[in-house]
């Protein structure tokens, strides 16, 4: 049972960082209806950008640790401005009114784009992030079970901060004028147009949320895992989130990576050797795909209503 | 001034309703052919077979599938690599299994057997609809992934992974030369390409197309969208997985999983979106410019770099590739979001009125 416990338990956090990824995506699609391959990309570059910079302010300026990661982060913020910013003038605004299949595929070139440029700026190699998240596992209730159950403390402050941001959003989309707006062009584009909301601040600033949501990610997957290229893929872990949840909802890409985030590492400890292993990564979409069967817009996806 | 239809009369339902109803265009087409099956065998070089030629001519076969189901009859997959891959793996195991069978059997059979396994991926896509039946379709890349590396029976028990296609010959004639494996994969994509453009031409091709512009209208008006839907679904995996299978047996003799990831369905996607979406000619062309476009960018870039007297590394030229793969797909799209194939039609409205305009 403690085993279960333990399992589960990492399950579910490692859920929580599949769904900083997914928020993006979901931000992104609910105000612009663009599916953005490239969230995976800008959380790349994101996190370059935070590390290196941090590197250079305190290795070479001797800045303190605390001024040099506020500074590094500002930097950071900057870079996902920009990139929200070219992506707006430079492709979503040329696309305006074409199919979805069409600016799925320009995210893709996007992407491309964003991973060459990052890399060619920023270095290709592992960069080791230290923003001052504890690494340490520790074991909790070691009063309950025998051994207690082995906990990793950085998927918990992880945790926390994906609970704080999703708190920050929700009150962003609901308590501000901006917010509002941006669920008003979520709504209806044509409606929020004719009032008078212009679309391209809005995509712009959707992208600039989805790209600070991506610094968030970015930062955070970066002191797990090392920044390097692989944080790219990072895209392919949260679309069987984003599927499960629903593309459209913000609680949903919370719930979605919570399940998958369980359902596939108990799949990995308690399936995964009767069938040869490594079956996390496809076991993932199978269980989204179940969901889907049931609900075919998502859990938490708004209900497609189609007429002829 | 030569391409006027002007003076070509159809006088029976067979000439107007032919595939190509104007002559210059039988003409260009069979000047093509020619070139290509009787004139490129004599002129090409082993690189220009084996870096350009084989892929282009293969990977439009699998172009052609993949549209077959996106352009067609509208349903988006991101899993066509693990069509590649199914086709790929079973005729190889059709080929060691049953030593009698001949390569191209086994090629054949590879196919049908992508086809069921493609009819069964299709199932969901009766509920599931858009993005989120892209991302279901993940489900069979990841799948097929995980079961050709981990599923050691596929692979024959091979200690490596790696497994080798039969060497290919037919009626005793060796078809082991790159000019040979050239002209067996031009054959393969000609007569299937040729059968394709019938089947869209036909009565099912229209089914899928209604359901492609409205699936619930289409219903109502009597077309069957579970068979439309499965049938694109099979005709699609069916093309796909022939040409995964010649992929590794003609292209690349000895292979791993890896050769069908999903970098492979993201390159087919791109070629059947810059080709044009509903167009044959379109994926042979997008697979022409996304074969060519590395190659391109890999020979160019170093020589630009040292112009402006700037020494490009290995990996900063990957890096650039990249960013100007990507930045191109993105100008594309922007300039023209139809694809290659509509500016060809453009091409051939302006070729019409030229060299009078008026």
């Amino acid at each position: 049972m403690g085993f279960f416990l333990e399992v589960l338990i990492g399950g579910l956090l490692a859920g929580v960082l599949y769904s900083l990824v997914a928020l993006g995506f979901v931000l992104i699609f609910k105000a612009s209806g663009v599916f953005n391959f490239a969230q995976g990309a800008m959380v790349l570059t994101a996190a370059l950008a935070l590390v290196r910079a941090l590197d250079i302010m305190q290795s070479q300026w001797h800045w303190p640790f605390g001024l040099a990661l506020a500074a590094a982060f500002a930097f950071a913020g900057l870079v996902m401005a920009l990139v929200a910013w070219a992506a707006e003038k430079l492709v979503l605004r040329k696309l305006v009114n074409q199919e979805g299949i069409i600016l799925f595929m320009a995210t893709i070139g996007m992407t491309f784009f964003l991973e060459g440029l990052a890399q060619t700026v920023f270095g290709a190699d592992v960069y080791p992030l230290n923003i001052g998240l504890p690494k340490e596992p520790v074991f909790i209730l070691e009063q309950v079970f025998d051994g207690g159950i082995l906990v990793n403390e950085l998927d918990v402050w992880a945790a926390v901060i994906a609970g704080v941001l999703v708190a920050v959003l929700a009150l962003f989309f609901q308590k501000t004028r901006i917010g509002r707006a941006l669920r008003a062009v979520a709504d209806d584009h044509a409606a929020a147009q004719s009032v008078g909301i212009p679309l391209n601040h809005i995509w712009f600033i959707v992208w600039l949320v989805a790209g600070l949501v991506a610094l968030v990610a970015g930062a955070v997957w970066g002191s797990k895992l090392g920044v390097q290229f692989s944080l790219t893929l990072l895209a392919l872990k949260a679309l069987p989130v984003l599927i499960l949840g629903g593309f459209t909802s913000v609680p949903g890409a919370i719930v979605g990576g919570l399940i998958i985030g369980a359902g596939e590492k108990l799949a990995e400890v308690f399936l995964g050797p009767a069938m040869g292993g490594g079956i996390e990564i496809w076991f993932a979409y199978v269980l989204a795909l179940l969901f889907l069967l049931v609900r075919p817009q998502g859990l938490f996806g708004e209900r497609i209503i189609e007429r002829v | 001034m030569f391409y006027r239809e002007a003076g070509q009369f159809k006088e029976s339902y067979r000439t107007d309703q032919a595939i190509f109803p104007i002559a210059q265009d039988r003409i260009v087409v069979l000047v093509v052919l020619a070139a290509a099956f009787l004139v490129v065998p004599f002129v090409a070089s082993e690189y220009l077979y084996r870096a350009v030629l084989i892929p282009t001519v293969i990977l439009a076969l699998a172009a052609i599938g993949l549209n077959v189901l996106m352009g067609y009859c509208g349903q988006v997959s991101l899993g066509s690599g693990a069509f590649m891959a199914i086709g790929a793996y079973a005729a190889y195991n059709f080929a060691i299994r049953l030593p009698f069978l001949n390569p191209f059997v086994c090629i054949l059979l590879g196919g049908v057997v992508a086809a069921a396994v493609g009819i069964a991926f299709g199932v969901p896509s009766l509920r599931i609809k858009g993005f989120y039946l892209a991302c279901a379709t993940l489900a069979a890349q990841f799948f097929s992934d995980w079961a050709f590396l981990r599923i050691k029976w596929f692979t024959n028990y091979t200690p490596s992974g790696s497994v080798n296609g039969p060497p290919l010959q037919i009626f005793g004639f060796d078809l082991s030369s790159p000019a040979a494996a050239y002209l067996v994969a031009l054959a393969f994509t000609c007569i299937l390409g040729l059968g394709v453009k019938n089947i869209v031409r036909g009565h099912i091709g229209r089914q899928w197309m209604a359901i492609r512009d409205m699936d619930i209208a289409a219903e109502i008006i009597g077309v069957r969208p579970m068979y439309a839907k499965l049938s694109a679904f099979a005709v699609s995996s069916f093309l796909i997985g022939v040409a995964g299978a010649l992929w590794a047996f003609v292209y690349l003799g000895s292979w791993e999983p890896a050769a069908f990831s999903i970098d492979r369905s993201f390159q087919l996607m791109f070629m059947v979106i810059i080709g044009g979406l509903g167009s044959i000619l379109g994926s042979i062309l997008g697979a022409i410019f996304i074969v060519l476009l590395p190659i391109f960018l890999n020979q160019a870039l170093p020589p630009l770099g040292a112009l402006v007297g700037w020494k490009i590394s290995t990996a900063t030229v990957s890096h650039f590739e990249a960013m100007i793969f990507g930045a191109l797909i993105v100008f594309f799209l922007v300039v023209e979001p139809h694809g290659l194939a509509r500016l060809w039609s453009i091409a051939k409205e302006k070729l019409r009125l030229w060299p009078f305009p008026h």
